[in-house]
């Protein structure tokens, strides 16, 4: 029936498509792990795809916590995650785990107010906000630092993530630092329990939520807001200076952050006068001991040429690239991966 | 003088057309209103690009899903693999033979799996296929989403077989077939249609999974050339773009879903195109 | 196989031709019955994997968990009641509206429709039934919620808001858009199973209601839809099953809020949900181990819930005979 033979046919092809791509032999290296620099590592995936065409790399974002139970797991090649791992996890692992941080980006506070004004806030009023004691736009707090903007009497409407969130330890991690109260009553974490406001999933959740309800506050990736053309805060860092949040802004945070041997830091509110305090690193996760040499090979040459060409191309997708001084502490450590 | 009995019955028959109509056109309003919104906003995406070529890097002009498109298929094929036959033999069981007792069990224990969410599902054969084989796999996802047809298309395929008259049955009995005979070519074959229905039900339901294969088939920016390594599927690839921040990934998402919906339109036209000529019922 | 079957009027079959036709019923029979016996089998697989996934927090947490209302993932305190009250909720919103429309859609497209106008409609609704849940969510919460906030729950809460239901202040995403975009996705299935079970009841019951001199609504009501009635309940515990289960469309306009409050524009929280979104990025394994008991949990709510439409199911719809 004719039907039938050109289902045959679809079949057929589907198969053929299918077997032929199996002539190429391709080794294929698969990471997984956080969202947040999936736009970046992608990129760097592909073109370094152009620079040693052997090899491909397959990185899915399946969350930081995916990303270490499945290096954990050894199921992937390497991981990816936007906090650090913790000791009992990394007491966990077959092997020693290397942290490599390789970009660095920002959270910054988005509303939904008319007009759209550019406001400043310092750490304590921004705790207050999330802990629901300050609940309307005109309370005097928020007046006194934006002198120039007449604020609503409107409520204020929180919203936070529901999904855990590399984005959301960064967030509370700033909370955190600056406010005991934060620190004992809430905590740090990829997921926390939120004293007031809505759950959004994904940043597109919360960037949802401030944007169909006026008055509503909440936070989201640097690199979010300005694709989606979000109006966001200056924040006052450490140093007692608003800072608005850019490259530079967490490049100078990265540049005065504590870091110790292992790589495993936070770079929230640093020390220098540019720095915007909202910011944190990602990192890839690697066995210093690699299973496969020819895996080993491949993985080790893609980190040095990650380390090295890869950061030029990060601002270009708003990523902060690591400072000098850390690219080549990164370089030196990536020379002990043995394989 | 008051309407008569037949003026009432008139009355209520007309009644009863329009607020049937309003709710056909009111269960309509909110899907057509989102498939237009996924046609706006996807239509622009969907060029020979979108099928030919691979995911390219934001900022990157021309890039596709092509593998995600393939992926699907592959991932269906499989899924349609494992839930059919065990579906539709289990429905069978449950209509055709069994006692009352044991099929009461296994029919609420259907009724129960098909309430497990897909991210449970997920888990589970993530802890079964990809944990035994150390990597994610096309046959993972596969055997997820199949595992999820199964008592869907069991259940359909029952409730459909239960509809066909038992005069049938008798009569084929009567000249003399063996049971399994008059099940399968009588029975079956007339219910043929509605379980087909279930079957593509059961089809596109899993087509747009997401959750389950963030565990099993893991998604692939490249071509799968072994149903060992990770695959790449639409609802994966639509996911990834639809989270990120760059517009031009949202509208590759709002492509990919229309494409979605387009491939499973014309996986259940051809298939009901397929099997009308021979089967179909006068009436309907 | 002897191909005797049809000739067996004249003369009887010899006794191989006997032995081998049992055979074939017999092993045709096993077949069957090792199929439908798998759902026994996953149903133990699932209860298997989640109840070891699950251990450490059975252990940790105990009866506790059922009844706590905190979810505080630093402190690794866990309760799973508002999840547990979110889910009932938004379901049960889910099915109030779901079902009723979807069946008379399934009515009015086998019966009452023009046939030019039935097929599309049937695709229509059909494919609508693979659209991705996070393409609905990404829809709802852009698009659908808005619109809640600024017509519909404030037209509810002016001609409603006399019952707590109704009461409270309005921010969009709340329990009550949780079930209504639960609605949206179960109506397909829900529709497209009950068109299939109408279009099957055979054309002897209409015509004999024809002949009695039915309208066509008495056709409809008294022939098909008591004929149907045990196979339309299946569709409804279908589209149960699936409002249940669903997760991405739901988690983004429901407000992900774990708490239990009796209005229905407040925000809310399923366990599917909950499940979704902390998954991935649990660390720790007493975080792990609470979400898998959420699923424990979930699988217990859909026993009881099934337990308790088959209940229903005996209570009304009685003696109905359908073989």
């Amino acid at each position: 029936m004719k039907w039938r033979s050109i289902l045959n046919a679809l079949m057929g092809s589907l198969v053929a498509m299918i077997v032929t791509g199996k002539a190429s032999a391709q080794m294929l290296i698969n990471g997984a792990g956080a969202t947040f620099p999936y736009p970046i590592y992608s990129k760097w995936f592909d073109e370094y795809a152009k620079v040693d065409p052997s090899v491909r790399f397959n990185y899915q974002s399946i969350g930081s916590g995916g990303g270490q139970k499945q290096i954990l797991a050894q199921t992937v090649d390497f991981g990816a995650s936007d906090g650090p791992m913790s000791d009992e996890n990394l007491a966990k692992a077959p092997g020693k785990i290397l942290h490599l941080p390789t970009v660095a980006g920002a959270d910054v506070l988005t509303y939904n107010l008319p007009a759209s004004p550019k406001l400043k806030f310092d750490g304590a009023t921004i705790v207050d906000i999330f802990m629901g004691k300050i609940t309307k736009w005109n309370d005097p707090k928020i007046q006194v630092q934006n002198p120039g903007e007449k604020l609503p009497n409107m409520d204020i409407v929180v919203a936070h993530r529901s999904d855990g969130s590399g984005t959301t330890y960064i967030w509370v991690d700033y909370l955190s630092s600056v406010s005991r109260e934060w620190e004992t009553k809430v905590g740090r974490g990829t997921s926390v329990q939120w004293p007031v406001g809505l759950g959004g999933k994904g940043n597109e959740g919360v960037a949802g939520q401030v944007k169909q309800l006026p008055g509503t506050v909440g936070y989201v990736e640097l690199a979010y807001a300005k694709q989606n053309k979000l109006p966001y805060a200056d924040v006052k860092n450490a140093a007692g200076k608003y800072i608005a949040p850019s490259i530079e802004s967490i490049t100078e945070a990265l540049a005065a952050a504590k870091i110790p041997d292992d790589f495993r830091f936070s770079m929230v509110s640093p020390p220098g006068e540019k720095a915007y305090p909202i910011a944190g690193a990602t990192w890839l996760l690697v066995y210093e001991q690699q299973k496969d040499a020819g895996k080993g090979k491949k993985l080790v040459e893609f980190l040095n040429w990650a380390i090295t060409q890869g950061e030029g191309m990060t601002s270009a997708l708003d990523y902060a690239p690591l400072p000098e001084t850390v690219q080549k502490r990164v370089f030196e450590r990536i020379k002990t991966i043995k394989y | 003088m008051a309407p008569t009995n037949h003026q009432w019955r008139k009355l209520k028959n007309l009644l009863v057309q329009s607020v049937t109509c309003a709710c056909a056109l009111l269960v309509i309003a909110p899907l057509a209103l989102v498939f237009f919104h996924l046609a706006r906003s996807g239509v622009g995406s969907v060029n020979l690009d979108f099928f030919t070529h691979l995911p390219k890097p934001v900022g990157e002009v021309g890039g596709g899903m092509a593998n995600a498109i393939v992926g699907t298929f592959v991932l269906l094929g499989v899924a349609a693999l494992i839930g059919v036959p065990v579906g539709v033999l289990g429905g069978v069981f449950l209509s055709e033979y069994g006692s009352s007792k044991l099929n009461w069990w296994i029919r609420f224990a259907a009724d129960i799996l098909n309430g497990v969410p897909s991210i449970i599902w997920g888990i589970v054969v993530y802890a079964l296929v990809v944990m035994p084989m150390k990597t994610f796999s096309a046959w993972a996802g596969g055997t997820v989403l199949g595992l999820i047809m199964i008592p869907l298309i069991m259940r359909t395929t029952e409730e459909v077989l239960l509809l066909v008259p038992n005069g049938y049955r008798e009569a084929a009995l009567a000249l003399g077939i063996t049971q399994w005979r008059m099940i399968v070519q009588i029975v079956v074959r007339t219910a043929l249609k509605g379980i087909i229905t279930g079957i593509l039900l059961a089809l596109a339901r899993v087509s747009g999974e997401t959750a389950p294969l963030l565990f099993t088939a893991f998604g692939n920016r490249f071509w799968n050339h072994n149903l060992s390594d990770p695959i790449a599927t639409l609802p994966l690839q639509i996911f990834s773009y639809a989270i990120s921040p760059y517009d031009e990934w949202h509208r590759q998402a709002w492509a990919g879903a229309l494409v979605l919906l387009l491939l499973i339109t014309a996986i259940n036209v051809s298939v009901r195109l397929l099997t009308r000529d021979r089967f179909s019922r006068h009436g309907h | 196989m002897t191909e005797s079957s049809l000739s067996v009027g004249s003369h009887a079959l010899s006794a191989k031709a006997l032995a081998e036709r049992r055979l074939g019923d017999r092993a045709f029979k096993w077949l069957t019955l090792l199929m439908a016996l798998s759902v026994f089998v996953l149903i133990v697989l699932i209860g298997i994997e989640l109840w070891l996934g699950s251990h450490l927090a059975i252990q940790k947490f105990g009866a506790r968990f059922l009844t706590s209302s905190e979810w505080d993932p630093v402190k690794e305190r866990f309760g799973a009641l508002p999840f547990i009250f979110g889910t009932l909720v938004s379901s049960g919103v889910a099915l109030f509206i779901a079902v009723p429309l979807s069946i008379a859609s399934a009515v009015f497209l086998t019966e009452l429709a023009p046939p030019w106008l039935r097929q599309p409609l049937i695709i229509f609704i059909e494919l609508l039934a693979a659209l991705p849940s996070v393409i609905l969510g990404l829809w709802g919460i852009f698009v659908m919620v808005p619109w809640l906030r600024e017509y519909l729950f404030p037209c509810l809460k002016s001609a409603l808001g006399f019952l707590p239901l109704f009461q409270g202040p309005i921010y969009g995403v709340s329990v009550l858009a949780g079930g209504i975009i639960i609605a949206i996705m179960i109506v397909p299935i829900i529709t497209s199973v009950s068109r299939e079970i109408l279009r099957s009841v055979p054309g002897l019951q209409r015509e004999a209601a024809y002949a009695l001199g039915a309208t066509r609504w008495e056709v409809t009501r008294i022939a098909v839809l008591s004929y149907a009635r045990k196979g339309l309940f299946g569709a409804v515990i279908l589209g149960l099953g699936r409002a249940l289960g669903e997760t991405m469309a739901v988690t983004m306009v429901i407000g992900n809020r774990p708490e239990i409050a009796a209005s229905l524009f407040a925000p809310g929280y399923t366990l599917a949900s909950v499940v979704a979104n902390e998954f991935t990025e649990a660390t720790t394994d007493i975080y792990l181990h609470s979400l898998f008991e959420i699923g424990l949990v979930l699988l217990g709510v859909t026993i009881g819930v099934n337990a308790l439409a088959q209940v229903l199911l005996k209570t009304f719809a009685g003696p109905i005979v359908t073989r």
